[in-house]
C-alpha cells in the first residue's frame, strides 16, 4: 500500500486547488492530478437569455480578460446574426484587445512571474510580491503601476467601462471615437511603446541572463501548439484561421467554425477543469512516455504557429527568439519572453489602428435582427484561443451554448509537468523540501494558463506537501512556507 | 502601526481585484500602511496551517476583512466563517459578495441541471460522470450576508477603484464610511420627459445621439423604447466622474450594481419604472434574470418545468 501526498492549497489559481501524488510500495512515483475545484455553468445558465445579452454575460467569466470573452462573444453573435461588423467597430474592438493585451502582459510579467526574475526565486515569499517589487526597485515599481493604469484608463475612455465593458456589441461597437480622445490616446499609446521597449531590453539585459541555464532546461515538455494566424500566416490576436501545430512543427490550418474536428473535451473524475485535446490523434493521454493529442495555447504556442509578426519591433524580437531557442520552442519558462515579444506587437498594432483615420469614423455599428442560426467565433486572449459557440431559437434567445476557454487548453501539460516533476525528484520515498520548490516552480510557469481568471499578485507558489498513510493518518508534512 | 487586512475570494473572475490596482498610483501610498496577513491573491498563507495539521481553515486576526465572490461550495461557507470570527469589521466586495452577482443567474438551474449540461451536454466534450473527487456545491448560490453577518457592501460589477480607496482610507482613518442610496438615473445626464417615445425594442441596434455631443443632449435610452436597469439600480459606478460607465458607452445599465437598497425589490421597481412611461413589461423576455441579473442570490430560483 503506497502514500498519498496532497499539496494543498496551492495558491494563484482562481478557487482553490490542490495537488495529489500517489507513491507506490516502493516510494515512487505512480501518479499525480492538479484538481481544479471551481464551475460556474455559463453553459447552462446563458440558456433563454437574448443571444445579444451575451457579450455582456459572458465579460463575467473573466474579470483579468473581460475583453477577451466581450471580443469573442461579439463576434459570435454577428455569426449569429449573419452580419459583418461594421469596420470601424471591427477595429474598435480590435483596438480594446490589443489595449487589454497590454494592461495584462505588464500585469502578468512584473507582478508574476517577473517577482521571481526581479527579486530572485530564492526570496522570502513575504517580499516577494508586488509589496516586496515597490521596496526592493521603487522606480521600475511605479512605472509599471502607472504604465498598467494607463492602458486601464485608455480602455475606458474608448469604451466607458474598462472591466466587463458593453461597448463591443452584435454588428460592431456602440461608441463612436472621437478626434480628441484619439489624439490623447495616441500620446499614451507612444508611452506604452516606450515601456515596452524598455521591458524587453531591460529583461534581455537583466534578468533572463541569470536564468538561461533554467530556461533551457527545467519544464521542457514535447506538446503541440495552437494559436491564431492572419491568411498570410503572420500574427493575429483579434481574427483569423486557428493553427494546430505538431510537437514537429508540421501544422494544419483549420476554420474555427470546425474546431469541434480538431478539438475534443476530456473529463477525468477529479477535476471540475475539462481537458481539451487534439482530435485527430484519436485519443487522450497524458502519459509522459507515450502523451497522445497534448497541445498548448498562450504566448509561447503563439510564438511558435505564426510565420512573422507584421510590426518591426515585434518582427525582430521573434527572429531573434528564432535564432536562439527554434521552432517550436518546448521550453516552458519561455512563456515569459514570449509574453514580452507580445507587448511590443501590441503596442505597435495600437499606434497602427490609432493612425488609421478610418477608427474616428462615427458609423460604428449595423442593426441586426433575430434568427434562429448558429454561431461560433474566437480571439486570441492572452492565456489562449477562446471560442464561444451560441444556438438561438427564431427570436434569437439563446438554446445552446459551448465554450472552450484560452486558459483551459493547458490543463493536461500543466498536469504533466507536475507528473514529470514529481516522478524525477521523488525515488525511492526519499523527498525534502527541494521537492517543494521544484514542483512549485513547474506550476508557477504554468500557472498563468489554468485560469484564465486567475493572476495573483504574487511570486510564489506556496505548496504543502502532506504523507498520508493507508489509515489516512499524517505521517509528515514538508511545506515551503514558515509559520 | 499598520492597519491588519486579510482577503479571501469564493466564485469570482477576479475583477474586483483588478479594480483594486486600478486605484493606481495612489495605490503604492496606500500599500505600505497595511499589513496583510492572508490574501490568497497576494501571500501564501496556508488556512489548514503552514504545515497542514489544523482541522480547519485558520486566519490570522485583522482589522479589516474583504471577502469578493458569493458562496458556491461547503468549503466556501466554512472559510467565510472563520473570516467573520477573526475579521473586526468586514467588508463585502463587488456584487458576488452582496447579491451573488451574474453567477447566481445558475440559480434558476438545480444543481444536477448544470452538470448535465457541463459534463454531458457540451457539444466538443466527451461525455462523463460528474467529477466527484473534488468539494460540494452548496443547493445555491449564496450571497455573504446570507451565510455570515456582513458590516460594509461595496456592489459593483465590478466594484470601482474610487468606491474601493475611499473605504479603505476612511477605515484606516477611522471614520464611518457611507455610501448613498441613489439611482443610476440620479446619476444619469441623459434628457427624461417621463413618456415613452417608443415602444419596448431590443438593444440590436444603436440609441439615437449626435457624434461629438455630450450625453446631456441625448434622450433617456429607456424613453427611447430601450430595456435600462437605471431607475432598480444603485448609483456610483460613474465613481467621482458619476456619469454612469455604461451610459457613457451609449448603453443601457443591466443592474451590476445591485437593487438600491437591500429592502428594494428590483422585479417591482423595473414594473413600475416602465409601466410609469407606458412601456409593457411582458414584452421583455427572461424578466426575473433581465431585473436580477446581479442580484440572484435569494432572489432567482429554478424555472418551473416545461412538459
Amino acid at each position: 500500500m503506497g502514500k498519498t501526498l496532497t499539496i494543498q492549497p496551492v495558491t494563484r489559481i482562481e478557487g482553490h486547488a490542490r495537488i495529489t501524488i500517489q507513491l507506490d510500495d516502493s516510494g515512487n512515483v505512480s501518479d499525480t492530478q492538479v484538481n481544479v475545484l471551481e464551475l460556474r455553468g455559463f453553459e447552462k445558465f446563458c440558456v433563454g437569455k437574448p443571444v445579444e445579452e451575451m457579450p455582456r454575460i459572458t465579460t463575467r467569466i473573466c474579470g483579468v480578460c473581460p475583453w477577451s470573452h466581450h471580443n469573442a462573444s461579439a463576434k459570435t453573435t454577428d455569426a449569429v446574426f449573419g452580419v459583418d461588423p461594421a469596420p470601424t467597430g471591427r477595429k474598435l474592438r480590435e483596438l480594446c484587445n490589443s489595449i487589454a493585451f497590454m494592461e495584462e502582459h505588464i500585469l502578468h510579467f512584473f507582478f508574476l512571474a517577473g517577482a521571481d526574475f526581479v527579486l530572485g526565486p530564492d526570496a522570502d515569499y513575504k517580499t516577494r510580491n508586488v509589496i516586496g517589487i515597490i521596496a526592493a526597485a521603487p522606480d521600475i515599481a511605479r512605472r509599471v503601476v502607472i504604465s498598467r493604469h494607463m492602458a486601464a484608463k485608455m480602455l475606458e475612455m474608448i469604451a466607458g467601462k474598462a472591466i466587463h465593458p458593453a461597448a463591443a456589441v452584435p454588428g460592431g461597437f456602440s461608441r463612436p471615437l472621437l478626434e480628441e480622445e484619439r489624439k490623447e490616446l495616441k500620446k499614451m499609446a507612444d508611452e506604452l511603446l516606450e515601456f515596452a521597449k524598455f521591458s524587453i531590453s531591460f529583461a534581455k539585459e537583466s534578468l533572463f541572463p541569470k536564468y538561461l541555464d533554467t530556461i533551457q532546461s527545467l519544464g521542457v515538455l514535447k506538446t503541440g501548439y495552437l494559436g491564431t494566424v492572419k491568411d498570410d500566416g503572420s500574427m493575429d490576436l483579434y481574427d483569423g484561421k486557428l493553427r494546430m501545430m505538431q510537437a514537429d512543427g508540421s501544422y494544419e490550418d483549420f476554420d474555427v467554425k470546425n474546431y469541434t474536428d480538431y478539438i475534443g473535451e476530456h473529463v477525468e473524475p477529479w477535476s471540475y477543469l475539462k481537458f481539451p485535446y487534439m482530435k485527430k490523434a484519436g485519443a487522450f493521454s497524458m502519459d509522459l512516455d507515450q502523451p497522445n493529442g497534448i497541445y498548448r495555447t498562450n504566448t509561447l504556442a503563439r510564438m511558435n504557429v505564426v510565420d512573422k509578426i507584421d510590426t518591426p519591433l515585434a518582427q525582430a524580437e521573434l527572429e531573434e527568439f528564432r535564432e536562439k531557442f527554434g521552432r517550436p520552442a518546448q521550453q516552458t519558462l519561455l512563456y515569459n519572453w514570449a509574453r514580452l515579444i507580445e507587448l511590443l506587437y501590441n503596442a505597435e498594432n495600437t499606434i497602427r489602428l490609432l493612425e488609421d483615420p478610418e477608427i474616428t469614423s462615427p458609423e460604428t455599428r449595423v442593426k441586426v435582427t433575430p434568427r434562429a442560426a448558429r454561431g461560433i467565433g474566437s480571439v486570441e486572449a492572452p492565456r489562449g484561443t477562446l471560442i464561444h459557440d451560441y444556438e438561438t431559437d427564431e427570436n434569437g434567445l439563446i438554446t445552446n451554448v459551448n465554450l472552450i476557454v484560452g486558459t483551459t487548453h493547458n490543463n493536461a501539460p500543466i498536469n504533466m509537468s507536475v507528473k514529470s516533476a514529481a516522478k524525477d525528484l521523488i525515488k525511492d520515498g526519499k523527498y525534502d523540501q527541494g521537492i517543494l520548490n521544484t514542483v512549485e516552480m513547474m506550476i508557477r510557469a504554468h500557472d498563468p494558463c489554468l485560469s484564465c481568471a486567475t493572476h495573483t499578485l504574487d511570486g510564489k507558489i506556496g505548496v504543502k506537501v502532506q504523507i498520508v498513510g493507508p489509515e489516512g493518518d499524517v505521517l509528515t508534512t514538508f511545506s515551503n512556507v514558515g509559520r | 502601526m499598520a492597519v491588519r487586512l486579510a482577503e479571501e475570494w469564493f466564485t469570482i473572475c477576479a475583477g474586483c481585484e483588478v479594480t483594486i490596482l486600478d486605484i493606481g498610483e495612489p495605490l503604492l501610498d496606500l500599500l505600505p500602511k497595511l499589513e496583510i496577513v492572508h490574501m490568497p491573491v497576494l501571500m501564501d498563507h496556508k488556512m489548514w496551517g503552514q504545515t497542514g495539521d489544523q482541522p480547519g481553515p485558520e486566519i490570522p486576526e485583522a482589522e479589516v476583512g474583504i471577502i469578493s465572490g458569493g458562496i458556491r461550495t461547503e468549503e466556501n461557507k466554512e472559510i467565510a466563517e472563520e473570516m467573520r470570527k477573526k475579521c473586526k469589521t468586514l467588508i463585502a466586495l463587488g456584487s458576488c459578495a452582496c447579491y451573488g452577482g451574474l453567477p447566481a443567474l445558475a440559480n434558476q438551474f438545480t444543481v444536477d441541471e448544470i452538470y448535465d449540461k457541463v459534463f454531458r451536454g457540451c457539444v466538443s466534450t466527451d461525455s462523463a460522470d460528474t467529477p466527484n473527487g473534488v468539494s460540494p456545491f452548496t443547493d445555491r448560490v449564496y450571497a455573504l450576508h446570507e451565510v455570515i453577518k456582513v458590516d460594509l457592501k461595496l456592489p459593483g460589477c465590478p466594484t470601482t477603484p474610487d468606491m474601493v480607496a475611499e473605504a479603505l482610507t476612511a477605515l484606516l482613518e477611522g471614520r464611518p464610511v457611507e455610501f448613498p442610496s441613489k439611482s443610476v438615473c440620479d446619476e444619469c445626464p441623459t434628457i427624461r420627459e417621463k413618456k415613452a417615445v417608443s415602444n419596448l425594442k431590443r438593444p440590436l441596434e444603436s440609441v439615437a445621439f449626435e457624434y461629438g455631443k455630450p450625453l446631456d443632449t441625448v434622450r433617456c435610452f429607456m424613453e427611447q423604447g430601450f430595456l435600462c436597469n437605471g431607475p432598480a439600480t444603485r448609483s456610483g459606478c460613474g465613481g467621482a466622474a458619476k456619469t454612469p460607465r455604461c451610459i457613457k458607452a451609449y448603453m443601457p445599465c443591466r443592474g451590476c450594481y445591485g437593487p438600491i437598497s437591500d429592502s428594494a425589490n428590483p422585479m417591482v421597481d423595473m414594473m413600475g419604472a416602465l409601466s410609469t412611461i407606458g412601456l409593457d413589461v411582458k414584452q421583455i423576455p427572461d424578466r426575473a434574470a433581465t431585473f436580477n441579473r446581479f442580484s440572484g442570490a435569494g432572489r432567482l430560483r429554478p424555472l418551473p418545468k416545461r412538459s
